[in-house]
């Protein structure tokens, strides 16, 4: 600890003045393999190569999801990780073992310009911080069709009971389907439940803290039950798209665009893919935030963006550390905004959105504005989430398990990922 | 008394070494591994309780259970599928060469690819199978999306699939029976169906035990035609031992799954071992 103390400023201060010394050197990436985010690190590596010639980029992709994971896990346990590499923030990165496998980042200049709600989230067990972002934070909540909304006269709903009207309305005058599942890829059935999150911490503060501590349970603590209810009761009420168990991400997406669909739960990175598919539609997309039980009470469960990592084991610390603070910059921030569009408001302090965003994003932008009516996912609170949850969600959503039982198979889900991480009380 | 290999030991060494490295170790160190908490970087011991999760949590049960009833339809389907077509084309019908080769196309077939296709086909609402029934005034259910049937879905595609392999081998097993045995049957007056109980099923015996066996260990490590078809869904209701332990794997709960797929190998052993020595029995009594 008191080397540490002593060699972080000298550090800073070395980087500080070494803008743009002689390093000749090749630093790797591994990225996912989603277009967006190759695009984002080939721009910040060129951007960076520019300042400092002698340092070069190779990126190379790995598959998202589990497999991903995987590969990660692996690749840092055989100490085969490239120099920097992209992942999750929040529960995921703290199933790499942070405090042992990647190396800290907190005495970065750059960190100041950060958001404690995301350094929290790229934050290890003891508080050293380690990644920076690469995306603009994002919201899970409601997209729906604004067309529709005009010619029917709704409004936009800040009860869960004005949300399940206005599904009601749209029933009955329509032949849309009220609310999109795309259950083909499970992992966009758990919106419904996550982004209620906002609404069980605004009615249990305490929440976060006592499910760590293995305390609390979903099944047992009923605002929590409360969003696996939300699922059943949408689920039986029929207003979800007719093939809803075989739908893809992509066909939710093309019926929102046309307005077959009137409501889709999602993460607003959806965005990205609506402006590239859907161009033509973008400005008929509108969101808002999963309502609760009290209008007074409405706002948005936020998503912190993915980050970038570097090993702890790197032979190129250094430079990468200096790349690193690089992209927490107002500057990187901005390239990044450049590259791939706003899907909503950067982590990153003095780096403000275009002008010229879509309606959805300046629907989310709204909840940001306002203090109160914003609250990390459960997951960027919490390290424990348990990996079946989108199995789980089908099943209520597809009317196999009732909301208490896919409460409780959470539960022992969760459980299991605890006992993984070590942590005390489960 | 064991005879004497002609072999050196110098000539079998490399063998043995890749035999060791690759098979024995591996086999070793998993089964101790099941016995862990492990997260690649580190591993605590904790007993049996990985084996004590897979029996108490629904969605691994219902893995387990579902393993034995794919692995038991589908072996059985093959078997009377296979036999019965094998039948069809020795009878010497026409084209018969060609039916063949249509029989035995889809197992060349990438296996994803199968699942790829058929899933479209099975579409709820726009896939050919339920259109074709809407033709004929039949509402079709959800194939894949119903959670009573998928499990089901995926068998019969599975059947499909792997009915030429069976038919194959009953091919051979036929052309194996001596034309006496019929030129007697019909001597004594035995009608087709008797000639076909009676002789063509008692003596293809070897061919079934082959079938019976190969398609009951391929049904029960089955993993890449449910993965590609309902990844286990919807919910847990198509799950398998092999895509539940690829999920726990998936997860990160490393330990776990390779308690999986030691519960794999030991249910592999009870099951096919008895049913190895009762197929062979029966040969014998023969």
């Amino acid at each position: 600890m008191k080397t540490k103390l002593i060699t972080s400023p000298a550090l800073a201060a070395v980087l500080a003045l070494s803008g743009g010394a002689a390093w000749a050197q090749d630093l790797t990436i591994l990225s996912d393999s989603s277009p967006d985010t190759v695009a984002t690190l080939q721009a910040l590596g060129d951007a960076y190569s520019e300042m400092n010639p002698d340092v070069s980029f190779s990126i190379e992709t790995r598959p998202g999801g589990g497999e991903g994971d995987n590969v990660v896990k692996t690749r840092l346990a055989t100490g085969e990780m490239a120099d920097i590499f992209q992942y999750n923030s929040g529960s995921l990165l703290q199933n790499l073992r942070p405090s042992r496998t990647l190396a800290p980042m907190t005495d970065l200049p750059a960190m100041d310009n950060l958001l404690e709600g995301f350094k929290t989230a790229v934050s290890g067990p003891e508080g050293e911080i380690y990644g920076v972002p690469i995306e603009a934070a994002m919201g899970g909540g409601i997209f729906y069709h604004i067309p529709t909304y005009e010619e029917l006269g709704l409004e936009v709903p800040l009860t869960w009971d004005q949300f399940m009207e206005n599904n009601r309305i749209i029933a009955e005058q329509t032949d849309k389907a009220p609310i999109i599942q795309t259950y083909r890829e499970t992992w966009t059935s758990q919106l419904l439940v996550l982004a209620d999150y906002f609404n069980v911490q605004v009615d249990n503060p305490d929440f976060a803290q006592n499910y760590t501590a293995g305390e609390a349970k979903y099944a047992e603590t009923p605002e929590a039950l409360r969003s696996f209810g939300r699922l059943q009761e949408a689920a039986e009420s029929g207003y979800f798209n007719e093939d809803f168990g075989a739908a893809s991400y992509a066909d939710g997406l093309a019926m929102l665009a046309s307005g077959e669909g009137v409501h889709y739960p999602m993460l607003t990175f959806a965005i990205g893919a609506l402006s590239q598919d859907h161009p033509e539609e973008l400005s008929d997309i509108g969101f808002f935030a999963q309502p609760g039980d009290d209008p007074e009470q409405n706002g948005l469960t936020v998503w912190m963006p993915s980050a970038l990592y570097v090993p702890a084991d790197t032979d190129n610390l250094e430079v990468a550390k200096d790349f690193m603070n690089f992209v927490a910059t107002p500057e990187g921030c901005r390239i990044i905004f450049e590259t791939v569009g706003a899907s909503g408001p950067a982590v990153v302090e003095g780096c403000e959105l275009p002008d010229d965003v879509p309606p959805s994003v300046s629907d989310m932008q709204k909840y940001f504005d306002e203090e109160g009516r914003t609250a990390p996912a459960l997951e960027y609170v919490s390290p424990v989430k348990g990996p079946s949850l989108e199995q789980i969600t089908v099943a209520v959503g597809s009317g196999i398990n009732t909301a208490e039982e896919g409460a409780s198979l959470y539960d022992q889900d969760a459980a299991k990922q605890a006992r993984q991480l070590g942590l005390e009380g489960w | 008394m064991r005879r004497k290999t002609p072999y050196p030991y110098w000539f079998v060494a490399p063998a043995a070494i890749i035999f060791t490295v690759l098979f024995t170790i591996p086999t070793v160190t998993s089964l101790y591994f099941a016995l862990t908490r492990w997260d690649l970087f580190s591993q605590t011991f904790i007993g049996f309780d990985n084996f004590v999760q897979f029996f108490r949590e629904p969605g691994l049960t219902r893995g387990l259970i579902n393993t034995v009833i794919f692995a038991g339809l589908t072996s059985g389907l093959k078997t009377v599928l296979g036999l019965l077509l094998a039948v069809l084309l020795t009878a010497g019908i026409f084209a018969q060469g060609f039916l063949r080769a249509v029989v035995f196309f889809p197992v060349l077939v990438s296996t994803i690819g199968v699942g790829l296709t058929f899933t479209e086909l099975m579409h709820p609402t726009d896939g050919a199978i339920n259109m074709g029934l809407s033709f004929f005034g039949i509402d079709g259910p959800g194939w894949l999306t119903n959670p009573d049937l998928a499990l089901i879905s995926v068998a019969l595609v599975d059947v499909w699939r792997g009915v030429g392999l069976a038919t194959l081998i009953y091919i051979a097993g036929l052309a194996s029976i001596s034309p006496e045995y019929y030129e007697a049957a019909r001597m004594d007056g035995a009608t087709r169906l008797q000639q076909y109980w009676r002789v063509t099923v008692p003596l293809v015996r070897p061919a079934t035990t082959t079938v019976i066996l190969l398609s009951l260990i391929g049904g029960m490590r089955l993993f890449d035609l449910i993965w590609a078809m309902t990844r286990g869904g919807p919910g847990f209701s198509s799950d398998v031992l092999a895509s539940v332990i690829y999920k726990q794997y998936q997860a990160g709960f490393y330990g776990l799954s390779t308690a999986g797929n030691v519960i794999l190998f030991i249910l592999i052993g009870v099951l096919v071992m008895p049913l190895v020595y009762w197929l062979n029995r029966r040969e014998v009594d023969l």
